[in-house]
């Protein structure tokens, strides 16, 4: 993973609420077994149909509850893969909020008014360290979570942080407590 | 002493490994969400650490036409990824029940058959609906395919601990009211956001009363109110479910005791608490284009309140103050890891015995799990639908996403026992209203929406 410091530029705006993750990226393309490749796909019936125009900017900003529904990750792969590196929404779903820090594509969650307002000032700047995102209307502070941030900053490997400490799961398994599950072996 | 503690403190207290890190009992993998998994490993030269928690089954782009094989199956693409996942599980030891085994199904439909699923664990799947085995008493949720890979790699997850809600139900659901609608009416309350960030767990007497199918079907959507996980504590209910199938614990007796400590104890505190009188709760049939876009079958079509919902009716075709019962189908379906288990291809038979689809309307049942398909089988369930003109098929997610060919055309309106009505959820342009399995049957023979309850049938 790229690490993430700086993200500066023309943002995209998708304004509506409850964008779910069929929308994004719709069923039919998800049977690549590559991680590469979806950009193409991106909101493919809404774009197809002329519902919608979006500029591969590296900032998309969009209405709350974004990314509900499935917990496809090929929704952020092709989000990213089109040229988008931060979202700015009021809001975003749990899983692919999860799934947007796993593969560096930054969710920034911003107050109705300051996503309202990066919309119209078209261009902001997303400064990670700092935590704030500066546009024409002011800079603004958004939170993140610490652990989460040192490893986007940094563009660590969560497998790779996660097995540096490989000697507490053994420990967890040398003490029984991953011993009371069911054994899919015995089947 | 300590203090009260939630079922959800409980398995999370005696799953954390470090700050942040959670060991996982049981993974499920299926052939979608787990192909790039499966190369991250390879490109790291890393192996699957707990081969014997894990179990693959192909379910979400499998033909239901009784395909026998996966290189039979004739859309090259999903061969492709049935058949890369059938590669992976040998190659890194993963035991998979793929298309042709008897035990192949839907993957939150064949955990709980397997006895897999059970109380206290933590299980999780690429797939948001593995919030269904929640119901067995387990802390269980979707995970994205960076997170499969790192549940393969190290058997362990990196989560930050969810809020915790508690959701209690007193009463009794009316006749004609089923877990869907129950679940549905939630949803419909508290928004497709309110769950968000939480833990829920359903409690009070009228989820003590229901059948495991039933609670299944109430976790499985706790994602469509955009909730983490589901959870119902386990009881008699539940260890009778589990005690007898093939995964269920050699000492089961020790097993049911451990299990007894698991319910919320008294005086546990919840971040957010909700109230739901069942008793009140009518038969529900989705409007919109989201879960949360629900009326009561008896309801009229409601008039928009913003764009949103504008933009929902505009997709859906209907017109505002249009009984829900004027509204007309196309097709029915009845699976999905919804409803898809024997008792609700019985209640959607009980309706169903005796009558005939309406002659305008294509329906289709697709049992869960090639399991669930033979015990329907076995009870004539298949002769009762047949009959009736109903397409019987075999195990898969089938239309509840079509990534196979099941799905509906461009303008089809389609009554569904599954857990999603977005835009084009089961086909570009098609139509979703989500509803019970006996809702659904009724409307297959009536051709329309019918309040169950008034249904001379019944």
């Amino acid at each position: 993973m790229e690490p993430v410091e700086v993200i500066e530029g023309s943002v995209s705006v998708l304004d509506r609420a409850d964008v779910d993750t069929d929308q994004i990226i719709p069923k039919q393309f998800l049977k690549r077994v590559e991680r590469t490749g979806f950009g193409e796909f991106l909101f493919y019936d809404w774009i197809r149909d002329g519902e919608i125009e979006l500029e591969p900017n590296p900032i998309l900003v969009t209405g709350r509850n974004f990314g509900g529904g499935s917990s496809r990750e090929h929704a952020p792969w092709a989000l990213q893969d089109f040229g988008f590196d931060a979202i700015i929404a009021p809001s975003f779903a749990d899983i692919f909020y999860s799934n947007c820090m796993k593969v560096g594509l930054l969710p920034v969650i911003l107050g109705e008014e300051h996503v309202r307002g990066v919309a119209e000032a078209g261009a902001a700047r997303i400064d990670l360290d700092d935590q704030t995102v500066d546009y024409a209307g002011g800079v603004v502070r958004f939170d993140i979570d610490e652990d989460t941030k040192h490893r986007l900053r940094h563009g660590l490997d969560d497998i790779g942080v996660t097995l540096r400490d490989v000697g507490a799961i053994d420990a967890f398994e040398a003490a029984g407590k991953a011993d009371h599950g069911p054994s899919t072996g015995a089947l | 002493m300590s203090s009260p503690r939630t079922l959800f403190d409980k398995i999370w207290e005696a799953h954390t490994v470090a700050d942040g890190l959670i060991y996982i009992d049981l993974h499920l993998v299926h052939e979608v969400t787990s192909p790039q998994a499966f190369d991250g490993l390879r490109l790291e030269g890393r192996t699957v650490r707990r081969p014997d928690k894990t179990v693959a089954t192909a379910d979400h782009n499998v033909p239901t036409d009784g395909t026998p094989v996966a290189r039979m199956i004739a859309d090259e693409l999903s061969r492709k990824q049935v058949e890369t996942l059938e590669r992976n599980c040998e190659e890194f030891g993963v035991p998979i029940f793929s298309l042709g085994s008897d035990r192949q199904g839907i993957v939150h439909v064949i955990g709980p058959e397997l006895g897999l699923s059970q109380p206290g664990l933590t299980i999780v799947c690429g797939d948001s609906h593995t919030s269904t085995h929640g119901a067995f008493g387990a802390l269980a949720f979707g995970i994205g395919t960076s997170e499969v890979e790192h549940v393969l790699a190290t058997q362990c997850l990196v989560q930050k601990r969810p809020k915790t809600m508690r959701i209690n139900y007193s009463g009794e659901l009316g006749a004609g009211v089923a877990a869907k609608d129950l679940i549905l009416a939630t949803i419909g309350r508290l928004g497709t956001g309110g769950m968000a960030g939480h833990a829920v767990e359903y409690a009070g007497e009228t989820i003590r009363g229901l059948t495991m199918e039933n609670r299944m079907t109430i976790c499985n959507m706790t994602i469509e109110g955009g909730g983490r996980a589901g959870m119902i504590a386990p009881d008699e209910t539940t260890f009778e479910w589990i005690e007898g199938r093939p995964a269920a614990p050699g000492d089961f007796d020790a097993a049911v005791a451990n299990w007894r400590e698991l319910p919320s104890d008294e005086g546990a505190e919840f971040d957010t608490a909700v109230e739901v009188d069942a008793a009140a709760i009518s038969p529900m049939v989705t409007w919109g284009t989201t879960p949360g876009q629900v009326v009561q079958v008896t309801d009229a079509v409601p008039e928009p309140h913003d764009e949103v919902q504008e933009r929902a009716l505009r997709y859906m075709a209907l017109e505002p103050g249009t009984p829900m019962q004027d509204v007309r189908l196309d097709r029915v379906f009845i699976g999905s890891c919804t409803n898809s288990r024997i008792q609700d291809l019985r209640e959607a038979a009980s309706v169903v015995q005796g009558r005939r689809v309406a002659a305008s309307v294509n329906a289709m049942v697709v049992p869960g799990s090639a399991q669930v398909k033979a015990a329907a089988e076995a009870e004539g369930l298949d002769e009762v639908f047949r009959a009736a003109g109903f397409d019987w098929r075999s195990a898969g997610c089938s239309m509840c996403l079509g990534m196979n060919p099941d799905i509906l055309s461009e303008g089809e309106r389609c009554a569904s026992t599954s857990n999603r009505n977005f835009e084009g959820r089961q086909g570009k342009g098609g139509r979703t209203h989500l509803v019970s399995p006996k809702m659904a049957a009724v409307a297959a023979i009536e051709g329309r929406f019918v309040d169950i309850r008034e249904w001379e049938g019944i």
